[in-house]
């Protein structure tokens, strides 16, 4: 691991504006290998719901990573026409020498098509990264994380570093999917999650998106230093749950949030 | 880099005014702030223009629109890799701000900062010359919060980061001085035709 800093990362003098940023960045972020692009070799393809699947890249030269960051990929055609994304990284920080990401197959979508429908293990791309600090978990304080669709990917990485860890910090997560066959990673949850269903949910489970309801269940449970929240999803998601947690007490300052773009 | 085995693309559709890596979003407009879309009334909203100026002055929204208005319409490209076309925003020339300030000759950089207290860090001679503007209009409607209203920054020559959401003010200094997203790896300039997307690019 090159990133060692589990504190605030706040840049040596200067200006400082008269807000303070809400959301200053959790770690620095090494500039050279956010420049580099590296090989990256297909593994492994495991399907997660009828539209996401996860896929295992070996990495020889991977820096590491911390839970939440991301990376960019690229791909090239024959004419020399090149396609590059921003994805969230899905596995926690380890030292196998592979990452993995889960992606959505978007209607349309030359690279998450390519993925879904040409890719198999042994086929080469390049990324570089990882990517931004201001999403970042290092394990470090309470975590209360609301994601929607794909959006629980980063979130994952940070479940997983909790429980690969044996981190004593507390930990939530919420998951909204539109239904249960649409749960990413459905099996992998444990006590720390609470599923929400929009569209279908199984006998006995209510309908119906995040509500101020079960931002309150969570809030209610506040840690000592109280949580640091993350929000992944849709812009409309995004937008939705942070006012829902400024509504129930969750400072400004506390929250951050990545929008799919 | 080697060709991605069985990867086409999209279809090549030949666009002079699509920089090196980029993508149509078509009608797509996506956010990406990474805080909570602040609750900013107009009647709270104030611009300073500080620094090393002759002349440091805040501006309320009535005093900005008392400003010749001046629109932007053209293309935005963000580093995420989407850009869009033909958009429309309107406002006041950031010109007519600055040349109220008048920047001190030893002026050289600027750290643009929001309301929410992100921030930006540009050369001055990227905001001058007609190339940046502080709106408050988007196509024929008020500037929508999520993407910056009530008044934003757009430099649109530059990546989009630059363009700071929820703008509070101007500090013009006299060395360049990283950003919120520059100091996470991102690049100091962010021109998309030369593709500086990150640090080293």
């Amino acid at each position: 691991m090159s990133i060692k800093s589990t504190t605030d990362f706040t840049p040596s003098a200067g200006f400082t504006p008269p807000t303070r940023f809400a959301v200053p960045g959790r770690i620095s972020v090494n500039n050279l290998t956010a420049a580099t692009w590296q090989r990256a070799t297909l593994t492994e393809v495991r399907r997660e719901t009828p539209h996401a699947a996860t896929f295992r890249f070996a990495v020889p030269d991977w820096e590491g990573h911390l839970p939440g960051q991301h990376l960019m990929l690229r791909l090239r055609a024959g004419d020399g026409y090149v396609a590059q994304r921003h994805y969230s990284i899905a596995s926690p920080p380890d030292d196998t020498g592979h990452i993995e990401l889960t992606l959505d197959h978007v209607d349309g979508g030359e690279v998450s098509g390519w993925f879904h429908t040409v890719a198999e293990p042994g086929d080469e791309v390049e990324v570089r990264g990882p990517l931004s600090g201001f999403f970042a978990w290092p394990g470090d304080r309470p975590a209360l994380l609301v994601g929607a669709g794909s959006g629980v990917v980063p979130l994952m990485s940070m479940v997983r570093h909790h429980r690969a860890r044996g981190l004593s910090v507390p930990l939530r997560l919420l998951v909204s999917a539109r239904g249960p066959e649409e749960l990413i990673y459905a099996s992998e949850y444990g006590a720390e999650t609470t599923p929400v269903f929009t569209r279908t949910a199984p006998e006995g489970v209510p309908v119906g998106r995040v509500s101020a309801a079960h931002v309150a269940a969570l809030l209610a449970d506040r840690p000592e230093g109280g949580w640091e929240a993350y929000v992944c999803g849709s812009n409309g998601f995004a937008e939705h749950a942070s006012r829902l947690l400024v509504d129930a007490g969750q400072p400004v300052d506390r929250i951050r949030i990545e929008r799919f773009g | 880099m080697n060709v991605t085995r069985g990867f086409t693309g999209r279809p090549r559709v030949r666009n002079d005014g699509l920089p090196p890596g980029q993508y149509d979003a078509g009608d797509d407009w996506p956010v990406l702030s990474a805080e909570v879309t602040p609750d900013l009334a107009p009647a709270e909203w104030r611009f300073t223009v500080d620094g090393l100026v002759a002349e440091p002055r805040t501006w309320n929204w009535d005093e900005a629109h008392a400003l010749p208005p001046s629109a932007y319409e053209g293309d935005i490209h963000c580093v995420t890799s989407w850009s869009k076309f033909g958009v429309r925003f309107g406002g006041a020339s950031l010109d007519a701000f600055l040349d109220t300030a008048r920047p001190a000759p030893e002026a050289t950089h600027v750290i643009a900062y929001s309301h929410t207290g992100y921030t930006a860090n540009l050369p001055l001679a990227d905001l001058t010359g007609g190339r940046a503007w502080i709106v408050w209009e988007y196509g024929d409607g008020p500037l929508p919060a999520e993407h910056g209203g009530p008044a934003r920054l757009i430099v649109p020559h530059l990546y989009f980061w630059k363009s700071v959401k929820w703008i509070a003010g101007l500090r013009l200094l006299d060395h360049d001085e990283p950003g919120f997203w520059e100091q996470n790896g991102y690049h100091h300039r962010g021109n998309p035709w030369e593709e500086q997307r990150y640090s080293g690019d």
